[in-house]
């Protein structure tokens, strides 16, 4: 199997006027179709930036990206936009939905970007929200749901348009541990069983625990990168 | 929690349309459900184009409908008519009158033998005089003039008859009556075959006119009409110093419009020839006042009035759009993080463009729309109600949507810009 996610030698640099911040330093990882992996990291060790080079919201200064197949560090906006439409989901610790519209219709937003047609759409969303057992609460607004509620939506919208890899960035940061163990439960349980790829970031060992990987980065390099031995949650 | 079927479904790969971006269609559903979701906000925004765009309508209705009501008043009293007046021409205000040679019999006559193709030469000779019957007396104006009058200003009897030739030759002592002044003197009752005074002579009233509004000479309405050889000879001092009979004034018609220069440049010739005036016209003591060019610069006048209340009303247009570039500004702003996330499932910035270009044109539109339907109320109460003809006309409608919907373009392009090129990274993590 090709790995899905190949990264080699991979440096940030951000110029603040007259300071370069060396965010990332000649980063390797690879990441196979189907795994879960956490990255994990105190802040200003270079996981979001990395999170951000993952998620193609950002090209790297030197460095290679492969992401399923496909060369990310030249492509110019407009096919970073197309590559996270197709090949991307994202899930963010703050859920991001759009306040006045329903469950369903946020699941569906980001297909609209790809020119799927309404039928479609509707059909996918309403599976993916049934995926994370929201399948009651299609015509739901954020705020009629709770936190734990909200991030399943995110989840499904993530997931709905069966993107190569499932970026998720603090996706429990805002929540209570008892929901935030649900939501790392059900994100588990799509990778065993819908076998999708899914990447975490975390500064939170528990939370990191879950996967089936750990990177940890500090000062924008790989410090660890193995397999999670400790584990819990289903087996 | 999930089958089989399921599975497959979801994992299913999705088949990509070939077509990049998004379709309009699509655009403007993302840009109606979020005007929808604030509708409030919605409806303030728009405010401002609404009242613009009202104040446009029904300005520039109101202003054609005035403009054509003056233009149709003056069309029925003749718009192919030339008067001669004593006075010098071009000096401002009315024409002067001391020192200036009466017009006479004499420039009838000049007239009449040049054989142009006009009605008339018709004189008119006015003046004051107490006018008393029965029931009431007043000061009004006595016109003195010919048969051939009743052709060259149109006029319309409500009864009676109109003297004749030969009541001018044997200078008849009969008058007709404006209509003011026959219901000031006789009230409803029948004035016809009735006597009135004019000083202290008798007169028979053979006519009544129809009412017809006022001219730039002074309204018909109020005036008592005699045979001019009686106001000449008998009623008035009708003589000059030199032993002529006066005239106030000389009208003519001319038969076609497009020789109204042409006649008009022939009777100052002639004048001048008569009365002994330089040929290149720099002594005139007379003047020939055309009602067409009076017309047309009245015309000017009103229309010149009716663009600029239609440009102060555009001022609040103006004005309306860039309370739309207000609110979207503040709206990209607030919306930041919507922008980020929408970025980062996949919209292209032109997207972005597109979807806050959408929300402001829809907005003006929608607002001018509504601006139309407000500004026509009052011209269309107006018209059907008879008060006022004003129609609606399908220019200014179409003037204002496409000025409005322009203000929407133009006052939606920088904040539609601002919110296409924020940076997702930092547009999501804004706060």
């Amino acid at each position: 199997m090709t790995a899905m996610i190949t990264i080699e030698g991979m440096t940030k640099v951000y110029t603040m006027g007259e300071f370069e911040v060396h965010a990332l330093r000649g980063v390797n990882v690879q990441i196979e179709s189907g795994e879960f992996v956490a990255i994990m990291g105190p802040s200003g060790s270079g996981k979001s930036t990395l999170m951000n080079m993952i998620g193609c919201l950002d090209t790297p200064t030197a460095g290679r990206y492969s992401l399923d197949g496909i060369e990310v560090a030249s492509l110019d906006d407009n096919e970073l936009s197309s590559v996270r439409a197709r090949k991307l989901g994202f899930v963010f610790q703050q859920y991001m939905l759009l306040p006045r519209q329903s469950a369903l219709a946020n699941v569906e937003m980001p297909m609209v970007y790809r020119g799927i047609p309404p039928a479609e759409r509707k059909r996918r969303a309403s599976i993916a929200l049934d995926l994370v057992g929201m399948g009651n609460r299609l015509d739901h607004r954020p705020n009629e749901l709770s936190g734990g509620q909200q991030q399943r939506v995110a989840i499904a919208r993530a997931l709905a348009g069966s993107p190569s890899v499932i970026l998720a960035d603090e996706p429990t940061g805002a929540l209570d541990s008892t929901t935030s163990e649900e939501i790392m439960l059900t994100l588990q349980q799509l990778n065993r069983e819908q076998g999708l790829t899914i990447i975490i970031v975390t500064h939170e060992a528990d939370i990191a625990a879950y996967a089936d990987r750990i990177v940890t980065i500090r000062d924008g390099v790989v410090l660890h990168d193995r397999k999670n031995e400790a584990h819990h949650g289903i087996e | 929690m999930a089958s089989n079927n399921t599975k497959r479904h979801i994992l299913a790969p999705v088949v990509e349309s070939t077509q990049s971006g998004l379709e309009y269609g699509e655009l403007l559903r993302v840009s109606m459900d979020s005007l929808m979701a604030n509708r409030l906000r919605t409806f303030l925004t728009m405010l401002g184009v609404i009242i613009g765009v009202a104040s446009v309508v029904s300005l520039m209705t109101l202003g054609n409908g005035a403009s054509n009501a003056i233009t149709s008043q003056f069309s029925s009293l003749g718009t192919n008519n030339l008067t001669v007046l004593p006075g010098r021409p071009n000096r401002g205000g009315p024409p002067g009158q001391i020192g200036v040679k009466a017009m006479t019999m004499n420039d009838v006559k000049t007239i009449k033998v040049l054989k142009l193709p006009i009605v008339g030469p018709v004189p008119n000779f006015t003046n004051q005089a107490t006018l008393s019957a029965a029931a009431a007396e007043k000061s009004g104006q006595v016109l003195g003039t010919t048969a051939t009058y009743k052709d060259v200003n149109s006029v319309v009897m409500a009864s009676g008859s109109f003297f004749t030739d030969g009541n001018v030759q044997s200078a008849s002592q009969v008058v007709v009556l404006g209509s003011s002044l026959k219901t000031y003197l006789f009230g409803d009752g029948e004035a016809v075959g009735e006597s009135i005074r004019i000083n202290s002579m008798n007169v028979r009233v053979i006519g009544v006119l129809e009412a017809k509004g006022g001219n730039p000479f002074g309204s018909v309405d109020d005036q008592a009409i005699v045979p001019i050889s009686l106001a000449q000879t008998r009623l008035f001092a009708g003589r000059s110093t030199s032993g002529e009979l006066r005239v106030s004034n000389i009208t003519v018609t001319v038969k076609n419009t497009e020789d109204i220069a042409f006649v008009e440049e022939r009777l100052k010739m002639a004048l001048r020839d008569s009365r002994k005036l330089n040929a290149d016209g720099t002594d005139d003591d007379f003047q020939v006042l055309n009602q067409a060019s009076f017309l047309t610069s009245l015309t000017q006048v009103t229309s010149l009035l009716t663009t600029f209340l239609a440009a102060i009303a555009g001022i609040s247009l103006l004005v309306g759009g860039i309370g739309i570039m207000n609110i979207m500004l503040v709206s990209v702003t607030e919306r930041t993080r919507e922008i980020g996330l929408r970025r980062a499932v996949g919209a292209q910035s032109k997207d972005i463009l597109l979807q806050f270009m959408i929300e402001a044109m829809v907005l003006s539109m929608l607002g001018g729309i509504i601006g139309v339907v407000m500004g026509s109320i009052l011209p269309i109460i107006l018209t059907v109600t008879k008060v006022f003809e004003a129609p609606v006309t399908a220019s200014s409608v179409i003037i204002s949507l496409s000025v409005s919907l322009a203000t929407g373009l133009f006052f939606g392009i920088w904040p539609a810009r601002n919110a296409a090129q924020l940076n997702p990274i930092q547009a999501l993590r804004h706060e």
